[in-house]
């Protein structure tokens, strides 16, 4: 950090120290609802589905091979293969932000192409483990489903166009050698690979299963009753495969790897956590902001309240998963589903200072039209999904 | 001789970073450890994923963070 903006800094926290109202009435009330809301999210959240989420993402950025994956981005490589793996790569290659936008670049200059490239670009944040995850848990599995459906079509369709669109000027890049991360040699098969990955995909799901509907009978609430004896039969299993397949250093590795995205993210979502509550409050609270304000703006389902949450979405940058606590505080206050639905598909993958940098690698016309493009699509998505659910 | 650290900014690109500088200590090399942050120039070098070491212009690791022992035998052969 520069030592200008760390004076700044403290000077803006002084001055909020100096001027903010500390003793009115809202303030205090938003100030209550930023901690209730920290601690709905320790209690609720964190033990059950972060933490597994985190141990998740470490093992993917270690155990599966990127590699393998990025053959498929090369010049030479088959489209409709490109296509898909760049519309669901995400999930393997780009748990942190800042490796989809070199990635990003490499494949259009020198790889497959203005097509796959974008649609790497949108799906990569989109759609990785912990995003997904946290969106099932904590707004609902309906719109984990369609924001994890959404971001895979989104991702190919908007690829398709953008290499239609702009068809003519594929031919002018550069040509040279690619270099694709090394692959590690295996020591275990693909299968106890995917079952190893498998096991601890079920422990979230087990360990994170919401209560069904008091008084309802049938399997959910037997699954509900049995749901920690399974968690912990899940992870003796788990155990006995680590044991057995893996070696002291891939397990440290796996570790530091998932230390790495704790310590990379967790800070970050919970200030993400005060800011949303100290604005939005939890659902059923009021907080800074007045809810008539946020049910006239994005409340319902109209076209106008969808194309404001796509285009806020687009232009606003959330840092990883801060999406979801301030989703949570905006549905709490009246917001539509469908218009929260189009600001998750519209939010991750663009920001400002994003549409900074991809506008320096494809120029201002392309950035424009992938854009207007994904602030398109995403309306569209959020008017079907909250005619269909809303 | 000439080290480049490719990355935009991300922790492990930093780790890279400070484990090159290392390793030219270490070896007492004079070689020049410089970092790349512009995704063009990332992008010019051919590279699929960050962090990357480059050393006279021939790419050496990419897409994870290499030890010093790694960095250190690549500076002395």
């Amino acid at each position: 950090m520069k030592e200008r903006s760390k004076f700044l800094l403290i000077l803006s926290v002084f001055a909020a120290a100096y001027y903010v109202p500390w003793g009115h009435p809202v303030i205090r009330r938003s100030s209550l609802e930023a901690f209730f809301m920290l601690q709905e999210y320790a209690r609720e959240h964190v033990l059950t589905c972060l933490i597994p989420a985190f141990f998740i993402a470490g093992a993917i950025s270690v155990f599966v091979s990127q590699g393998a994956v990025l053959k498929y981005f090369g010049a030479q490589a088959h489209k409709f293969l490109s296509y898909s793996v760049a519309s669901v790569s995400g999930t393997i290659l780009a748990v942190c932000s800042c490796t989809v936008l070199p990635l990003f670049a490499g494949i259009y200059t020198r790889g497959a192409g203005i097509g796959p490239a974008t649609a790497f670009l949108y799906s990569g944040p989109a759609i990785n483990v912990l995003a997904i995850s946290l969106t099932a848990k904590i707004l609902g599995w309906q719109l984990g489903l369609a924001r994890a459906v959404g971001a895979v079509f989104f991702a190919v369709v908007t690829g398709l166009l953008m290499a239609l669109i702009f068809r003519k000027d594929d031919s002018a890049r550069t040509t040279g050698q690619i270099h694709v991360p090394d692959t590690d040699e295996k020591q275990r098969t693909l299968f106890q690979d995917t079952l190893y990955i498998l096991t601890m995909v079920l422990i979230l799901v087990f360990a994170a299963f919401a209560k069904p509907a008091s008084g309802s009978a049938g399997p959910w609430a037997v699954i509900f009753a049995a749901k920690w004896y399974i968690t912990i039969a899940l992870l003796i299993i788990l155990g006995f495969m680590l044991k057995a397949w893996f070696s002291k250093d891939e397990c440290k590795s796996w570790v530091e790897s998932s230390w790495g995205f704790m310590k990379q993210i967790f800070p970050l979502l919970a200030g993400g956590v005060l800011v949303a509550g100290f604005m939005l409050g939890r659902p059923g609270h009021p907080a800074l902001i007045p809810e008539q304000w946020i049910q006239s703006l994005l409340g319902g389902n109209s076209l106008w309240a969808n194309l404001m949450a796509s285009v806020a979405g687009a232009l606003m940058y959330f840092a990883t998963l801060t999406e979801v606590p301030i989703l949570q505080g905006l549905l709490g206050a009246g917001m539509g589903k469908g218009p929260a639905l189009a600001l998750l598909l519209a939010g991750p993958a663009l920001s400002l200072p994003n549409m900074l940098v991809i506008g320096s690698v494809m120029g201002v016309r392309k950035t424009a039209t992938f854009c207007g493009l994904i602030v398109i699509m995403s309306t569209i998505a959020g008017m079907t999904y909250g005619a269909l659910f809303g | 001789m000439e080290i480049k650290v490719l990355g935009p900014g991300c922790a492990k690109c930093r780790k890279t970073e400070e484990i090159v500088k290392e390793a030219v200590a270490d070896a007492g090399s004079a070689a020049t450890v410089e970092k790349v942050t512009d995704v063009m120039k990332i992008a010019g070098y051919g590279v699929f994923g960050t962090p990357a070491v480059v050393i006279d212009g021939d790419v050496k690791s990419v897409g994870k963070v290499p030890t010093k022992d790694m960095v250190k035998s690549w500076i002395e052969s």
